[in-house]
């Protein structure tokens, strides 16, 4: 495996009595993309706030590059965030403001490139998610699939040298999801990006991934390459990818 | 005598009152532990903001943008209580006044009331139902999305983009409102006591110059530039640890604009205690 770029390190997270994380742990290898499987609620969203520092674990460490995020300042999370892009699950769209203006926001703040030049490269981003005649509508004018491109959009315009993708095929047509797909692995190639993608459409994944994670139960159980994991011997891991109703995973 | 004390801690009575006072220690203690919360999260709050401002970490056109929605959009209720306070404050004065002889003072006191008092708190009360239950329900909802989330990843502070700019704005408003608060107020008691008890306008003004002094104008202002601190961040407070859903804005709203009347009340009790002690 390559140089992990994001290290979480036997993280526990837990909510009120529900133990969400326990003894997790789990590195996101610079410049690949790493998919994340597992089954719905099992924390696989949260695992990408802990990466982000949007939720601090309450036990164990969160490591990016050698800097343990946990002990920064929000100050310091904050600067940090500006090289890492989310792409939330539910869109999470400012809907004060028109695509555009969402897509075009990082550019505006953290860089000093004119407004010309911010237009171009929004324009240029929207295209590659087929969304360019959005720009001037609200959020609330998009379908559901739309407002998860835009987002998509939104989190990679600035091109970040490790993105965090929460279920970025899900609920998109099979042509926008190749499409979506594409960019994941376009932005890796050009930019040696790191990815990290949940997902639960095993095609994609089987697409793009270069590792693959299964968390299961608060912890990481199967880890390794596509191949690797497909012919695990963990009977849970074979139960989800065949996504059969007779096996070990409790219903 | 210990054999006493100990029937009577054994006493079903006695048990019965250990558990009930348990049971009130422990949801007192939960109310206490609450409030502190509170308290505390509010400090930091109003901490972050300050080092915002004073880094100069402003955001120029939302600021304005902010003046109009929280302020100038607030113009004409504050204008329509303050007349009618004015009104009715003068109504029940200044008949009673004539009959016992001292018509000439009502000026004064409607003046004196209004901009001591009730221009800056009636200002404030009604710019907190709005402005604060809109703070509270648009940060509250951004917070339930997941855009205070999204604003975070994107690099930006929530405090500087979202609570600098409304802070700084309505510091800037409630002054103003106030100030058209305490000119109609006393505008609607001056013609209140001439319509119902013929002071004329020379002497009503005249009694008002004569009692309401510069500082009395400016104490007033220096009480809303308070409450306008108060409103933005019991709202941003409110709004920014919401929980819950559309349920959750709604319960978050409803509480910021209660606090913070409460909170209104409370502070303008404090200040005229020390502003106008003296006086
Ligand atoms: N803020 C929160 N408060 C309480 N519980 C939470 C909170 N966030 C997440 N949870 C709980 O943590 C668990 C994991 O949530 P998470 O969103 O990480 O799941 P997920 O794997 O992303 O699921 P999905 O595939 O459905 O998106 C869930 O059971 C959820 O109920
Ligand atoms: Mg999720």
């Amino acid at each position: 495996m390559a140089e992990p770029i994001a290290r979480l390190d036997d993280v526990s997270v837990r909510f009120g009595e529900r133990v969400v994380l326990q003894n997790c742990s789990l590195e996101v290898p610079e410049g690949a993309i790493t998919c994340i499987i597992g089954l719905s609620g099992a924390g696989k969203s949260t695992i990408l706030r802990l990466l982000d520092g949007l939720l601090r674990p309450d036990g164990g460490h969160v490591y990016l590059r050698e800097n343990d995020i946990c002990h920064m300042r929000e100050s310091q999370l904050i600067e940090m965030r500006t090289k890492i892009g989310f792409a939330f699950q539910f869109a999470a769209l400012f809907d004060s403001m028109t695509v555009g203006e969402n897509v075009s926001l990082p550019l505006r703040e953290h860089t000093t490139l004119s407004e010309k030049e911010i237009y171009d490269i929004v324009m240029h981003t929207l295209e590659s998610v087929g969304l360019a005649h959005t720009y001037d509508n609200m959020p609330s004018e998009l379908s559901g699939g739309m407002l998860k491109r835009a987002g998509f959009a939104r989190a990679v315009v600035t091109n970040p040298e490790l993105v965090l993708y929460d279920e970025p095929t899900t609920g998109v047509d099979p042509i926008v999801t190749h499409l979506l797909t594409d960019t994941i692995k376009r932005l890796r190639k050009q930019l040696n990006a790191t990815a990290v993608v949940i997902s639960h459409d095993l095609q994609s994944i089987y697409m793009m991934a270069d590792y693959v994670a299964m968390l299961f139960e608060g912890a990481i159980i199967a880890n390794g390459t596509v191949e690797e994991v497909r012919k695990s011997n963990n009977p849970i891991v074979q139960q989800f990818l065949q996504g059969s109703e007779v096996g070990p995973i409790p219903l | 005598m210990a054999q006493v004390l100990r029937e009577v801690e054994e006493s079903p009575t006695a048990q019965a009152v250990e558990r009930v006072s348990v049971g009130v220690l422990a949801s007192v203690g939960r109310k206490v532990s609450d409030i502190l919360e509170y308290a505390g999260g509010l400090t930091l709050l109003m901490w972050e903001t300050v080092k915002t401002i004073f880094r100069l970490r402003i955001r120029f056109a939302e600021t304005l943008n902010q003046c109009y929605l929280l302020g100038y959009q607030s113009l004409i209720i504050v204008l329509l209580t303050s007349l009618f306070t004015g009104m009715v404050f003068s109504l029940e004065s200044a008949v009673q006044a004539v009959q016992y002889g001292f018509g000439s003072f009502v000026g004064g006191i409607v003046s004196y009331t209004v901009v001591r008092e009730l221009g800056p708190m009636l200002s404030a009360v009604v710019v907190a139902g709005r402005a604060c239950a809109a703070i509270a329900a648009e940060l509250g909802s951004m917070e339930v999305t997941e855009q205070i989330e999204a604003l975070k990843s994107l690099g930006l502070a929530p405090v500087r983009f979202l609570v600098v700019p409304r802070l700084l704005a309505l510091m800037i408003m409630l002054p103003l409102l106030t100030i058209f608060a305490d000119v109609i107020g006393v505008y609607g008691g001056q013609w209140i006591a001439h319509a119902q008890a013929h002071i004329g306008t020379q002497d009503f003004m005249a009694s008002a110059r004569q009692t309401v002094g510069f500082e009395d104008v400016v104490k007033g202002l220096f009480k809303a530039i308070v409450f306008a601190i108060v409103i933005v961040m019991i709202g941003s407070y409110q709004g920014l640890t919401t929980k819950g859903g559309a349920a959750g804005v709604g319960k978050s709203a409803t509480s910021a604009v209660v606090t913070c009347i409460i909170l209104i009340f409370i502070l303008n009790f404090i200040m005229s205690y020390f502003l106008y002690a003296g006086a």
